[in-house]
């Protein structure tokens, strides 16, 4: 490749070899996220605005439950590389980038386990 | 040395802004904002969980002016986020990349973004919600 510079090359430094699921699974949850991103949000223009018993009971009833917990997951997955991607074009310190991509993965599953939690709480009518 | 043959990306101080760069940006920010819109969904899944009281806070919360201005952020970020990623697959794909082709598609995703913005906002507003 003539990109690579004759001290990388004799180095011997290139890909790391962990592109492959980065870009593939961005690009994978982007297809999956606009399926279940639409349906959220048709979902949400109808019942956003009812009230608390309305909206649990949307969000525990079956198909919603499952599909919302989907939603969960794909849409942090895709947040997350999507951050990962910001953060090493912006980040230049080497511990400030992996201290900033730990923090964020932290932040993302935190997030999930809270949501899929409440779903399924919700939907086992188990109020707290 | 190879080393100046190597693509240089865009001087920003120089560059002049057009609307293939344009829209670039506002992918990544729209994407950056809609990861804070996907805290606000888990705040609104763990409040419906956590019962009325704590659903009533965060209603009160998302329903006053900066609450609302903030949700139509995040619808307006939702739809052209979505237009504009189907640009990108498209151009993941091998599709769209002559100059006039991504211009016209970047302002259809552009316009596509606000009248699904402002169909959402229609049936939210006028739905039995109100």
């Amino acid at each position: 490749m003539g990109f690579r510079s004759p001290l990388g090359r004799a180095i011997g430094s290139g890909s790391a070899r962990s592109g492959f699921e980065h870009w593939w699974g961005q690009r994978l949850s982007a297809a999956g996220l606009g399926l279940l991103g639409l349906w959220f949000v048709i979902s949400i223009a109808g019942i956003g605005a009812a009230d608390h018993a309305t909206v649990a009971a949307w969000i525990g009833s079956m198909p919603h439950a499952i599909l919302l917990i989907l939603l969960v997951m794909t849409l942090l997955y895709h947040s997350n590389l999507g951050v990962n991607v910001v953060l090493e074009d912006y980040v230049h310190d080497g511990r400030a980038l992996v201290l900033a991509l730990g923090l964020v993965r932290f932040a993302h599953v935190a997030m999930a386990v809270a949501g899929i939690y409440s779903i399924v709480s919700l939907s086992l009518g188990a109020r707290a | 040395m190879a080393q100046a043959n190597r693509p240089l990306s865009p001087h920003l101080g120089i560059y002049r802004w057009q609307v293939s760069n344009t829209l670039s940006i506002l992918h990544r920010m729209s994407g950056l904002f809609l990861t804070i819109g996907a805290l606000v969904l888990t705040a609104w899944l763990v409040a419906a969980a956590s019962g009325p009281a704590a659903y009533g806070m965060l209603a009160g919360l998302l329903k006053s002016p900066p609450g609302a201005l903030l949700l139509f952020g995040w619808s307006l970020a939702f739809f052209y986020h979505l237009c504009n990623g189907i640009r990108h697959l498209a151009w993941d794909a091998g599709h769209g990349f002559t100059i006039p082709g991504s211009r016209a598609t970047g302002w259809t995703a552009v316009i596509a973004a606000g009248v699904l913005t402002l169909l959402f906002w229609i049936v939210a507003l006028t739905g039995n919600g109100g």
